[in-house]
């Protein structure tokens, strides 16, 4: 007998198309099963159906048979029999999922108390004991903590903790590392692993991204729209797919193992578009203000983008590269260091600089539907910089204008009069780079601009990125944490951390040829799409610290598995190699 | 968190006195004097009066000696009521009041929880609808419409109840007072507990609690109410000064000797320093307990307490 | 033409509620009467007539709610009464707006210290007793009229500034906002273009709903006799004078207070219901 038989599952809600659609699919015991799909594929609704945690409008139908007992339509009660002990639930958000209110401990007690897995005066030391199991460091303090005083990191590992504290037999993890650092993910993808042998537990492990299922997973199924559309082991899967979608899935999750842009010519050699040199930005913490202390953000950058590049800020949070993208466009206050933009010098907040420098340096933000005006539809939207500009012009001739920017972006024409929330996502970020292209800028900073959108619609995105610069020789300033996308779109590759540059080296040696130990790093908890190469495992690096107590020396060091004295006492100075520059003491001895 | 309490503390004094400033001024800035009203008196008379009250002296003098005696517990005496100080008139009307108020508060605070709790937890029934509706008719209809509706029905037609205080020695004559003074703050309190607790149990940490498998009374009693009360305790401001508000009509309409009482008399005979002391008091009062629930909230959320 | 286009999605969203269609409604329909009721009446609201006193609600001689201690006709003196109320309501919100409006969005879009200090003042005169201060006045400036506009108005401005600052931060905090700015876009047409019109949810529901605040108040003031003075009658002011009389004639006390719980009753609902519409999330802390 199976541990887990989904049969002919389906979900749907009041008003709506059905989100799952006849699902079916059995899960082993100890086994682990990736179900892979794009947002809206009804993953999580799977995830609920089968912890019983589906909102009460939805109707359901078909069966979803636990240990030989359909769990379908069972009272609240019932459910709780098995809920921790037999089954445990990690959702994607750490944040969220847990009681802000209820300190890490008591929260965990609650469980094994309301189970009875724990008289009183044992709970405590259960639960310490499992806190520890999960690597949290400092545990006694910790138990005493409440999650905002917790990383990201650590709060996922609370989380797996409480889904585990029952020794269920099926562990569910939703998506468990979507909302963590790279890094940081691939330590929690690590302690999956490690735990899932020791309590012999079956795992269910959702995710959009192939490369987690191909190091995670034994089994795998693939969604799409709700309907299964690929079954089979994983290795298989990745050899042979069958379905186009998940062919075409492959093939995006791939598209890093071609350089896409390695043959290029590079145009570095020409004069840069935008020179920035020592830029300092600083700003003030929130909570702080009497203390007067700034946040570091950005520290000593040296930079140049020529025309027509692709250069590509990549760092974890708090690296200090969304910072240094608002303070070019002039939204953040520069400190100190210099800009020089087309032979000019570029100083100042936005408001107070020359038209044409402003014009030349444009933005396209992450939240695509938050950037546009919910009170302007999708054609005064578009022109509104015509509008401040040209406002003479743009009234004669506002409909072509329209029509031609929405073709350029592969938008319908019909589209114009609509308002920013009766778009799709993908549809809204085309708006918003009308809105920045009509402005014919020099540079186009995109700040995490596909980081929302799934997987084909941003390949679309990037494509249309590629040809418009292929056209008009814009220069791309492309800001992410994806190495994937890095890898597709850009010519060079900034790395930072915590406000630093480590490593500035050409897309095509910095993933052969990493030169920073923290670049390295970086590439090495990226997911591998093959589950032929397996794992690497990266080595636990712990998370960043913060910007507010910077560590001494190289910032990096604490975290640095290559570290020496000296490291703790010096910065690093930038060094120049054949197709990059590190800032690390090693960097011309390590062979990383 | 001690900082915190402090700083709600230092905020507290100036606030406090800026009402006695205000309310001063105010007097002081009537036109014509205190004693206007009455039939013109003879000028001597008049500057025997003046010195008496110390109306002679230059203002801030004036308030500087007023400040002084407030800070003792002095208002000074009633212009109204000759024989008596505001002090001792304020001071022999608090017991009934606290009573009434207290009463009402504890009344609105455990009824519109519960009440709330259960609307949340039933959400969309028919219960839910009608508690609502119901809810919303109470915070529509004003104290000073409900107290009389109340006397109307139980004392006149009815004749369970007294009608008034005064001649009434039931142990119930507080009943439809404290009543009365509660019911929109119990419809009030309850609607709010009903939004804030559907907020809490449609958030993620209330899945995680039922993921772990615990019962509906353990996710209220321990991941639910807390942040859920939350809301409700920020209102509590709000609320005390309702209650002192509601407690001048419903003292006058049941004619119960409280402070409130003796506010609208006061008022109505311009008895200014009768009216400025208790607005004084008053204030005093709202503030102290407005930094009583500040705290708590600092202490109830972690958010706060740890900044 | 930005505000304009808002407004109509609005209207639309607005229509298709049932319980601001009715409430809407019944409010307009109050408000008619008590504007046409008087000229219709034979009754004035001033006449004494001391051989009519406590006639009972009849359609003779018109005087279909009766008659008062004074033998005034009541039908014409509530219409009256409702006709102060809402006039004193709608003033004072009025200028709860304006203030409230003017003090939030300075301080959202400035920010830093300047909002810091505006704010502080707003949550130190939030802990004040502001309605004593109020009768304090009416006690010493003689029941003015205009004052009690004021008045009203000076108490409930603090929560549209508290809510106008919160939605402003966090409209001048969205990526739009930016996204204007690289553009070129100055700082009045952002205000006008970018913010403004996406305040106009949150401020429309707010205004109703410190609407019925506002009746209270006045009918607080008016109940003690502290607010609109006789000959002149409110709401509040007809139900203390029923309150007088509630054993001899219960008419004069109930016709007044449920004219009052339903105008309040129906501004409530309405705020509910536009509330419902935008779902503005409270951001007031
Ligand atoms: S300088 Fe030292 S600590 Fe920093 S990256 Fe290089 S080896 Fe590591």
């Amino acid at each position: 007998m199976s541990l887990l038989e989904i049969s002919g599952l389906s979900i749907s809600y009041p008003g709506s198309a059905a989100v799952l659609d006849r699902l079916s699919f059995v899960i082993e015991k100890g086994e682990s099963l990736g179900l892979v799909g794009e947002s809206g594929s009804g993953k999580t609704q799977t995830a609920l159906a089968i912890m019983g945690l589906l909102p009460t409008n939805a109707r359901v139908a078909g069966g979803v048979v636990f240990d030989g007992t359909e769990l379908l339509g069972q009272p609240e009660r019932m459910l709780n029999l098995y809920r921790t002990r037999r089954m445990g639930i990690v959702f994607q958000d750490p944040m969220s999922a847990l009681n802000p209110y209820v300190r890490i401990g008591a929260q965990l007690n609650r469980i094994l108390l309301e189970h009875g897995l724990a008289s009183d005066d044992e709970a405590d030391s259960r639960s310490l004991e499992m806190l520890r199991l999960v690597g949290l460091p400092d545990v006694e303090r910790q138990f005493r903590s409440y999650p905002h005083q917790l990383s990201g990191g650590m709060r996922q590992r609370v989380m797996i903790a409480a889904a585990l504290i029952g020794k269920p037999d099926l562990l569910i993890a939703d998506e468990p590392t979507t909302a963590l650092d790279v890094t940081v993910q691939a330590q929690i993808l690590g302690l999956l692993r490690g735990l899932r042998h020791e309590f012999n537990t079956a795992l269910l492990l959702i995710t959009h991204d192939l490369g987690v299922v191909a190091g995670n997973c034994e089994r795998m199924i693939v969604l799409k729209d709700g309907k299964l559309i690929e079954e089979g082991m994983t290795p298989q899967i990745f050899a042979e797919p069958v379905h186009p979608v998940t062919r075409a899935m492959l093939a995006a999750a791939r598209r890093s193992d071609f350089l896409a842009r390695s043959h290029e010519r590079t145009p570095k050699d020409q004069t840069p578009v935008l020179e920035i040199e020592g830029l300092a930005v600083s700003y003030a913490v929130p909570g702080e203000r009497r203390s007067r202390k700034r946040l570091p953000a950005v520290q000593q950058l040296t930079m140049t983008i020529a025309p027509g590049e692709t250069v590509a800020l990549v760092g974890e949070s708090g690296s200090g590269k969304t910072s240094l993208a608002r303070a070019i466009v002039g939204l953040l206050p520069v400190q100190s260091g210099s800009m020089v933009l087309l032979g000019k010098p570029l100083t100042g907040r936005v408001e107070s600089r020359p038209n044409a420098l402003r014009r030349a340096v444009q933005m396209v933000f992450q939240d695509p539907v938050g950037s546009l005006n919910p009170a302007m539809r999708v054609d005064d939207i578009i022109t509104e910089p015509l509008t401040v500009h040209e406002p003479d012009k743009i009234k004669a001739n506002k409909d072509e204008v329209v029509a031609a920017m929405l073709r350029r972006v592969g938008l319908d024409d019909a589209l114009k009069k609509r308002f920013p929330h009766e778009l799709s996502g993908g549809q809204a970020q085309r708006v918003a780079i009308a809105r920045a292209l009509v402005l014919k800028p020099k540079i186009l900073i995109c700040d995490e601009a596909v980081a929302a959108l799934d997987g084909s619609i941003r390949q679309d995105i990037l494509e249309l990125l590629r040809a418009e610069q292929q056209q008009s020789g814009l220069s791309l300033l492309f800001i992410t944490h994806d190495l994937t996308t890095v890898r597709q779109i850009s010519h060079r590759v900034l790395v930072m951390y915590l406000g630093r540059l480590c490593e500035l080296a050409d897309t095509e040696s910095l993933f052969m040829r990493p030169k920073h130990p923290y670049t390295k790093a970086l590439l090495d908890a990226v997911p591998i799409a093959d589950p032929a190469i397996g794992i690497i495992v990266a080595s636990d690096l712990g998370e960043a610290p913060s910007m507010l107590q910077p560590p001494s020396g190289c910032a990096f060091h604490p975290r640095c598995p290559y570290s020496i004295s000296r490291c703790s006492e010096e910065l690093p100075e930038l060094q120049d190699f054949k197709k990059s520059s590190a800032a690390c003491h090693r960097a011309a001895e390590l062979a990383l | 968190m001690l900082r915190f309490a402090l700083l709600r503390l230092l905020w507290a004094i100036p606030t406090l006195l800026l009402v006695i400033v205000l309310a001063f001024l105010m007097v002081h800035a009537a036109p014509g004097g205190p004693f206007d009203a009455e039939r013109a008196l003879p000028p001597e008379i008049e500057a025997n009066i003046a010195r008496a009250y110390h109306l002679d002296e230059a203002l801030p003098q004036q308030f500087a000696r007023y400040l002084g005696g407030v800070l003792r517990g002095d208002f000074g005496p009633s212009y109204r009521y000759r024989d008596y100080s505001v002090s001792e008139l304020i001071g022999n009307a608090i017991p009934v009041s606290m009573k009434l108020g207290a009463l009402a508060m504890a009344l609105a605070v455990l009824v519109g929880i519960s009440l709330g709790t259960l609307a949340a937890l039933r959400q969309n029934s028919a219960l839910d609808r009608l508690m609502m509706g119901l809810a919303m008719t109470g915070i529509s209809i004003p104290v000073f419409v409900i107290a009389p509706l109340f006397i109307l029905f139980f004392a006149v037609k009815l004749q369970w109840l007294p009608a008034s205080w005064s001649g009434s020695t039931s142990a119930w004559r507080l009943l439809l007072p404290v009543v009365a003074l509660a019911l929109p703050q119990i419809a009030y309190i309850a609607r709010l507990t009903r939004a804030s607790m559907i907020e809490v149990l449609g958030s993620d940490f209330i899945r995680t609690a039922r993921a772990q498998g615990l019962g509906t009374a353990a996710i209220i009693r321990y991941h639910a109410m807390k942040p859920a009360m939350l809301p409700v305790l920020s209102y509590m401001g709000p609320a005390i000064a309702a209650i002192l508000t509601g407690s001048v009509v419903v003292e006058e309409i049941f004619g119960i000797p409280g402070v409130g009482q003796f506010f609208v008399r006061g008022a109505l005979n311009r008895d200014y320093t009768l009216v400025l002391g208790i607005v004084i008091f008053y204030a005093a009062l709202v503030i102290l307990l407005n930094l009583i629930v500040d705290v708590l909230y600092g202490f109830l959320d972690p958010r706060i307490r740890h900044r | 033409m930005n505000a304009g286009l808002v407004l109509s999605r609005i209207w639309k969203e607005i229509r298709r509620s049932r319980s601001i269609t009715i409430c809407g409604g019944i409010l307009v329909f109050i408000a008619a009467l008590a504007v046409l009721g008087p000229l219709i009446s034979p009754h004035s609201y001033l006449t004494t007539d001391f051989d009519g006193r406590f006639i009972e609600p009849t359609l003779n001689n018109f005087h279909i709610f009766g008659t008062d201690d004074l033998g005034r006709d009541l039908f014409v003196r509530t219409l009256m009464g409702g006709q102060i109320t809402l006039l004193v309501a709608v003033i004072a919100s009025f200028v709860s707006l304006v203030i409230g409006v003017a003090y939030g969005a300075v301080a959202g879009y400035v920010g830093g210290h300047i909002d810091a200090i505006m704010m502080r003042a707003v949550d130190a005169l939030y802990a004040l007793p502001f309605i004593f201060l109020v009768i304090l006045l009416m006690v010493v400036f003689e029941r003015n009229f205009l004052l009690i506009f004021v008045a009203i108005g000076a108490i409930n401005w603090l929560d549209m500034a508290r809510i106008v600052r919160g939605q402003t931060i966090s409209l001048k905090q969205r990526e739009f906002v930016d996204a204007a700015k690289l553009i070129g876009v100055p700082a009045w047409r952002i205000i006008f273009r970018h913010i403004t019109p996406n305040l106009l949810g949150v401020v429309i529901v707010y205004v109703t709903l410190t609407i019925p605040q506002a009746i209270l108040v006045e009918s607080f003031l008016s109940f003690l006799g502290l607010g609109v003075q006789e000959p002149q009658t409110s709401l509040g002011a007809l139900v203390n004078g029923g309150v007088r009389q509630m054993e001899q004639a219960p008419w004069m006390l109930l016709i007044p207070a449920v004219l009052l719980a339903v105008v309040l009753l129906c501004f409530n609902f309405l705020g509910d219901g536009l509330r419902d519409v935008f779902d503005p999330r409270q951001e007031a802390k």
